[in-house]
């Protein structure tokens, strides 16, 4: 198989398997709102649970996917992690939205005002900040290789802010609701609520995957057809 | 080890002797942090909101504001001199060439410190002598911890098309753990808190200072070399 | 009796380099030994400068080595730094330092012997001695250009790299500067230099070398006068260009 041909084999695939994950997603939606048991102190409202905390997830893992990525660029210096790194964070950053939109849609029957400086969407503000340092800095930066670096030294030093980011707002009283799944003394969800929540998760990394791989193919395919631009030119 | 610390104190003394004559970033970082603490002063209303709640915060604005303001100094002078070569053919490591460039900005940003606190005391009214102790170890700690990753970013923003405007980006998220700490402690400071309260955030000051400071030097040079 | 085994100065093998899609060195070689000049000629966009800034240590190959008194060149190594001195068309001085204060610092880098005394020295071997505490940002272009060649040569690099260090000079100027490596040359230094201008490089190389589209055409010791290389020079960028 050439090369051209195995990336439009990439693009196909990966096509086939975002579709999956959104006709999935569609049953998440389904499952959440028609067979899962309704909230008894938040009501309908808390559905958007189901959609808000594993995108939080997912957005969370796509950026420690471009730290890790940007530590074995700068040590083998391979294009191939480069483009890994940008596609993930991509994709990371409209997860990150995605929070930060369901968020206040949440809180605002709850609390009654859209945003809240509290812990875990104060957080993910500020993920979303970092994606877009690293999504404005590749933009910024015309050649390849430089681009490359850069996006991976920012990438790593990201990728460690990270969990300050998560104790600074920690240290902060927060109004959030306390983690469910994540509590030392065992998720205390029922049933139903946790299989609908962990469907949810799967989905969205499913999601996740395929998104990165179509950008990942999208990326490749650019660029065979830059380098082979350049060579006609010559 | 020693070469290193030699060479680092030889380029830095080299940007502030450059920064001394010259003086143009250090006179705009003073006049703006004198700007910014006036606007402060007319912005509220002293009968709504005490001073000691604002006070932290208002400090730290103006520091970060001005740091930002001084960080791009950095390799922006070896830019304008197309000297950065210069120093990339000598002997001098990158270890070397990121030291100096931090200690100098850490110069330059604790000047502009060291005349901004008082003009805060005294345009707040704030006992600053009384805790004068815990918190300029609060202010070293916190803006260690920001120059460090400042020098980096900076390194990196010098590079990019719209220079000025990236560094602030690139800096906003890793300015909230440090500065939030900073505010936080400075606000227990000012309001005669037992230490228990503070020494959580002072932990997180120097966590993120010895975290970043490392992986600065150690990354530093993909951001210099081709 | 110990035979030690002598190594060219300078070895390059198969240097290659690309930024993205632009292959910029497609494989160079090429030896020189003490008190050769090698003078590269080559149009815009031939890699001339690439070449030069990995011999510098400036850039990193993705192919191939370059080889100082045998042995690898390794960036870090302080001692290779010291060996290689290079004049470009920026100065690598500072605006707003004195002249001697500019040679002071570099001094200090590269571990010089008493840094104000060698800078005097350095300013006396340019004609410059009565300018040490001019600002460099006030002295004129050819001052600047002798100040440049002072500080590259303050450290005493026995491979001293040029890249067209005649851009912008004037008459005078152009004078001292050949005058100069003339005596680069007589001192048995290694010298590379990249030009444009056919006449000056002629007159002080040693070895020649045509660089076209990242590839040395030609590359020997030098044959034949500057209307032969015009000629060779003007096939050459035809046939590549």
């Amino acid at each position: 198989m050439t090369e051209i041909e195995s990336v439009e084999r990439s693009l196909r695939l990966s096509r086939a398997l975002t579709l999956a994950g959104l006709a999935l997603l569609a049953a998440v939606y389904v499952r959440a709102l028609a067979f899962t048991q309704v909230e008894a102190t938040q009501g309908p409202a808390q559905k958007i649970f189901y959609v808000h905390v594993p995108s939080a997830w997912v957005a969370f893992l796509a950026f420690g996917v471009v730290g890790v990525c940007s530590v074995f660029y700068l040590i083998f210096k391979e294009p191939r992690l480069d483009r890994f790194a940008a596609s993930s964070a991509e994709v990371g950053v409209v997860f990150t939205t995605a929070v930060l939109l369901t968020g206040p849609i949440w809180a605002k029957p709850i609390w009654g005002a859209w945003w809240t400086w509290d812990a875990r969407l104060s957080s993910t503000l500020f993920l979303w900040f970092l994606y877009f340092a690293y999504l404005v800095l590749r933009t910024a930066v015309r050649e390849p290789g430089q681009r490359a670096r850069y996006s991976a030294v920012l990438g790593i030093l990201g990728a460690l802010l990270v969990p300050f980011i998560h104790l600074s707002v920690k240290m902060f009283r927060t109004l959030h609701p306390q983690p469910v799944v994540l509590n030392p003394d065992g998720p205390t969800l029922p049933g139903s609520m946790l299989a609908t929540l962990l469907f949810s998760l799967a989905v969205m990394t499913i999601l996740y995957a395929g998104l990165v791989w179509h950008r990942y193919a999208q990326a490749e395919r650019d660029e065979a057809r830059a380098m082979r631009v350049a060579d006609d030119a010559r | 080890m020693g070469e290193v610390l030699r060479h680092a104190l030889t380029i830095a003394g080299k940007d502030l002797r450059l920064e001394f004559r010259s003086r143009t970033a250090f006179l705009s970082a003073l006049v703006f942090t004198a700007l910014v603490l006036a606007i402060f002063q007319f912005a509220r209303d002293p009968t709504a909101v005490s001073t000691a709640d604002l006070a932290p915060g208002i400090l730290w604005i103006t520091f970060t504001f001005a740091a930002l303001l001084g960080l791009n100094r950095a390799f922006g002078l070896e830019r304008e001199n197309r000297a950065l070569d210069g120093l990339l053919l000598s002997p001098a490591s990158r270890t070397a060439l990121y030291l100096g460039k931090l200690l100098a900005n850490l110069v330059f940003v604790g000047a502009v410190e060291a005349i901004a606190l008082p003009l805060f005391a005294i345009f707040f009214n704030m006992p600053v002598l009384r805790v004068l102790g815990p918190l300029v170890a609060v202010i070293a700690l916190a803006t260690v911890g920001f120059v460090a990753v400042g020098t980096l970013m900076s390194s990196i923003a010098v590079n990019t098309r719209f220079a000025e405007l990236m560094l602030p980006v690139l800096m906003l998220p890793f300015l909230m753990p440090p500065v939030t700490s900073a505010v936080q402690a400075t606000a227990r400071i000012f309001a005669g808190r037992p230490f228990s309260e503070t020494v959580g955030w002072l932990r997180l000051l120097v966590a993120y200072d010895v975290t970043f400071l490392v992986v600065c030097i150690l990354v530093f040079e993909h951001t210099i070399e081709e | 009796m110990v035979a030690s085994a002598r190594h060219p100065v300078l070895a390059v093998r198969d240097l290659a380099r690309s930024f993205g899609p632009v292959r910029a060195l497609r494989g160079v070689e090429f030896t020189l030994d003490a008190g050769e000049v090698l003078a590269i000629f080559g149009p815009n966009g031939a890699g001339k400068t690439t070449l030069l800034r990995i011999l510098a240590g400036l850039l990193r190959p993705e192919r191939g080595a370059v080889l100082l008194g045998g042995e690898p060149a390794v960036r870090a190594d302080a001692r290779q730094r010291r060996r290689v001195g290079l004049i470009s068309h920026a100065s690598f001085l500072y605006d707003g330092l004195t002249a001697s204060e500019n040679l002071e610092f570099y001094g200090r880098l590269y571990g010089v012997g008493d840094p104000r005394a060698r800078a005097l020295a350095a300013l006396e071997a340019v004609g410059l001695a009565e300018r040490a505490t001019t600002i460099a940002g006030t002295m004129s272009r050819g001052m600047l250009q002798r100040l440049a060649i002072a500080r590259a040569l303050l450290h005493d690099p026995d491979i001293v790299l040029l890249d067209e260090p005649f851009t912008g000079l004037d008459q005078a100027a152009a004078g001292a500067l050949r005058r100069q490596l003339v005596r680069l040359r007589e001192e048995r230094r290694t010298v590379v230099l990249v030009t444009h201008n056919l006449d000056e490089g002629l007159e002080l190389a040693t070895h020649t070398a045509i660089q076209v589209a990242g590839r040395f055409v030609e590359c020997a010791p030098k044959d034949g006068d500057a209307a032969d290389y015009r000629r060779r020079y003007a096939e050459a960028t035809a046939a590549h260009g």
